[in-house]
């Protein structure tokens, strides 16, 4: 069963989604990674797959790097595969690498919710989906536009904002983003708002000025609101190959992530990253982003992913 | 990230020097290495065949100089191809004879298409050249807004419309842009995937509609094997005809650039290197292989020390460092001028060798660096001048002097040595010897590689 935002927000009477909607989420992302696909099965289908054949490994071997997997996490794969003498557990093995199933914590009232991530990941439309999606649940939401350096990332939000009837923060362009997250919690104190969603300025792992300001602005919001940031989400493009590492790796230092956002998966890029983040950082996929519409922000379900990473 | 291939296959080969010509197995060896570390940086696995393929074929049979290890014999090989692939083809732009030269940018969402062109406009604007900028993202919120601010930081016109189609607004901005004298017109198109039928057409449409001087491809360097299948899309809809590559600021390896360039014929053209919107650079293809290779970028080194250094005692050190010749004296002499480098955490990147090993070091700590100041200060001229002087009861007098270890007194003795090596190097010609850094943090446990795999590959093997 695929994961529900009702299991992923920890609700109390949250089910898995129902069959219906997950045949097209799971056709949906199938398609989106049918170009994987198509290199496993047409090269790997388990039937065909002879585990005393060497070239066949390799070819399981080409498959996963071929999908950004990473050469240490398919060493990894392909170790335990050959434990069990075949590739029919593979799916299993993928999933199994991104650990339990997460939940997004948003119980707190105010919850503060920091995104970071380089820069093109897709902050902004992240930030505008999930808002949107928080909203349709019941929860009351501020969007912070603390990314003041891009020009017009603020007007960007705040389109999104709008769209998704969330409050607005905002700030000048150049103002200090700290400031802008403390003025957006004040403001969900005051308003007895739900959930503050905290936009920041795509920046280079490597930029060391910038990731202080980000510590910074995490450090700030912790000292406006006890046990905040409840979640800091790091958004990778699927695109990126194994730099997503060395992000994620930085960011989760900096920020302290708690759970990564898995964007542009409707394109032929399998996100194959997310294994080696996952499995070397345990760091939990929370999210995924399928299309540009409100409703293509969707739950990561581990199996889903396996499964259509390498089978139909 | 990956240690510099050099030192792998260092690991890998062994002192093989002086054996005359590098032997089937050894090169072997070597390409497990080249392998790995060419998939390490997103190089596509197809290219990495052919590419490892192509080298193994130079290597065979190659003399082994003597002024190079094996290892570092195959890094030249390597280091040689990779810089032919990357570098062949025309890296400039076509500038019209009839202006309006256009330029068109093309790519993925997030790509950095937006941030390029206002680059692009600038690094045209300090050419000589009177740029316009036309938006033709109609689609992502604010997109028209970020170009129009973009606009005024450089001082370029922006001609934009808020509605209509992106085909009209290309029509009307060259027309516009034409008629107030403009001699480049820069087009920012909407990110689109590559698989997004519609938005491709659309793109083909604006193409046919501007007929561009240019189609640039704007490549993240961070892409991973997707980069091929992106690469061929765009080429196929709107033949581009050279990459703008973005982001390399960071520590992306940018193996993407070479599987574009391998796949689609087309060259890497610019480079854009930094937050500022004047850190847009034409493509230098050594550079890009050093990189890939994971070799630092001792050439924007060097490049940056010249415009840093004075040209005098630029001189004088060249020539001592090139004859080997750098005492402590020089030493402290580059280690000032490294100073006004700038942020030294951004120059020591760029050292072979040295990449990995800051690594997890968020700040080079200025105290540090003030400590091996607090050192050479403590030598005496004779010292300073002639560092193989120093035996154990030197040290320990240096180290006391200084308030320092005689730990950290031979860590720099060693930095000395590494260094005057590599300059010499530099200076003869041939590849720079890359610094051991043995015990430096970093250089730890091996993560598991394919090395491992293949071990026990051939213990697979045998069990038949």
């Amino acid at each position: 069963m695929a994961r529900s935002w009702g299991e992923l927000l920890g609700e109390t009477d949250a089910a898995p989604e129902p069959e219906e909607t997950r045949a097209g989420m799971f056709s949906r992302l199938r398609e989106s990674l049918a170009k994987s696909r198509r290199a496993l099965t047409g090269e790997l289908a388990a039937a065909a797959f002879d585990p005393g054949n060497e070239a066949d490994w390799e070819r399981l071997e080409e498959a996963l790097i071929v999908g950004d997997v990473g050469v240490p996490a398919t060493a990894e794969l392909v170790r335990r595969l050959e434990a069990r003498g075949g590739i029919e557990h593979l799916a299993e093995e993928v999933a199994s690498l991104f650990g339990e199933p997460p939940t997004l914590n948003v119980a707190a009232r105010p919850s503060v919710i920091l995104v970071v991530g380089v820069n093109g990941t897709g902050k902004t439309t992240t930030i505008g989906k999930l808002a949107a999606k928080l909203s349709a649940r019941g929860y009351s939401v501020v969007v912070a536009a603390a990314d003041t350096f891009r020009a017009a990332a603020e007007e960007q939000l705040e389109i999104w904002a709008q769209r998704a009837g969330a409050d607005f923060v905002g700030s000048e362009r150049g103002g200090d983003p700290a400031a802008v997250a403390y003025d957006a919690i004040a403001a969900a104190q005051a308003r007895g708002r739900d959930v503050v969603i905290v936009d920041t300025a795509g920046r280079l792992h490597t930029q060391t000025n910038l990731m202080e300001e980000l510590a910074k602005v995490r450090r700030v919001i912790a000292a406006k609101l006890e046990g905040a940031p409840h979640e800091t989400l790091l958004v990778v493009d699927a695109t990126t190959g194994q730099n997503g590492l060395q992000q994620a790796k930085l960011f989760a230092e900096v920020a302290g992530v708690t759970g990564v956002v898995l964007t542009k998966l409707d394109g032929s890029a399998k996100g194959g990253v997310a294994i080696p983040i996952a499995y070397e950082l345990g760091l939990p996929v929370k999210l995924i982003g399928v299309g540009e519409g409100l409703d293509d922000l969707r739950p990561f379900d581990a199996q889903d992913f396996a499964r259509a990473l390498v089978a139909g | 990230m990956f240690d510099a291939l050099s030192d792998k296959l260092q690991q890998a080969l062994g002192d093989l020097r002086g054996r005359g010509t590098l032997d089937d197995e050894a090169i072997s060896r070597a390409m497990r290495e080249v392998r790995l570390a060419l998939l390490e940086a997103d190089v596509n696995f197809e290219i990495v065949k052919q590419f490892v393929a192509q080298v193994r074929e130079r290597a065979l049979g190659a003399d082994v100089q003597k002024s190079l290890t094996p290892g570092q014999q195959v890094v030249k090989i390597v280091h040689e191809e990779l810089t032919e692939l990357m570098g062949s083809g025309d890296s400039r732009l076509a500038f019209s004879p009839r202006p309006p030269t256009t330029i068109l940018l093309a790519g993925l969402q997030g790509s950095g298409k937006t941030t390029a062109a206002g680059k692009l406009a600038l690094l045209l604007k300090n050419d000589g050249k009177k740029p316009a900028l036309v938006a033709a993202d109609l689609q992502r919120p604010a997109a028209i807004d970020q170009l129009r601010q973009l606009g005024e930081q450089v001082d370029v016109p922006v001609y934009a419309e808020e509605r209509g189609d992106p085909v009209k607004a290309v029509r009307d901005g060259i027309a516009r842009a034409t008629a107030d004298g403009r001699d480049v017109v820069i087009l920012d198109t909407a990110g689109r995937l590559h698989v997004d039928a519609p938005l491709m057409e659309e793109l083909a449409a604006v193409r046919n509609e501007a007929r561009p001087t240019n189609v640039l491809l704007v490549l993240d360097a961070m892409t991973g094997q997707e980069a091929v299948n992106v690469a061929k899309a765009f080429q196929e809809r709107i033949d581009f005809d050279g990459v703008l590559l973005t982001k390399l600021d960071g520590d992306a390896r940018g193996g993407a650039a070479l599987s574009v360039r391998a796949i689609t014929g087309r060259p890497i053209k610019l480079a854009s290197v930094g937050e500022k919107l004047d850190a847009l650079e034409w493509f230098h293809p050594d550079r890009m292989a050093s990189r890939i290779l994971g070799m630092g970028d001792v050439l924007t080194l060097i490049e940056r020390a010249e415009s840093a250094i004075g040209e005098d005692e630029k001189e004088e050190l060249e020539r001592r460092m090139l004859q080997g010749e750098f005492s402590f004296d020089d030493f402290l002499k580059s280690y000032k001028m490294l100073r006004r480098m700038g942020p030294l955490q951004g120059v020591l990147k760029l050292i072979p060798g040295l990449g990995k090993q800051l690594e997890g070091l968020d700040d080079v700590d200025e105290k540090e660096l003030g400590r091996v100041e607090g050192i050479i200060l403590s030598m005496t001229p004779h010292e300073r001048r002639v560092p193989h002087a120093i035996d154990s009861s030197r040290r320990k007098r240096i180290a006391a002097g200084s308030g320092t270890t005689v730990t950290q007194v031979n860590q720099l003795l060693e930095a000395r040595k590494q260094m005057a090596k590599m300059m010499k190097l530099v200076g003869s010609g041939t590849m720079p010897q890359l610094p051991g850094m043995a015990g430096a943090p970093g250089s730890g446990a091996p993560r598991p590689s394919a090395t491992r795999k293949s071990k026990s590959k051939r213990k697979r093997k045998a069990r038949k």
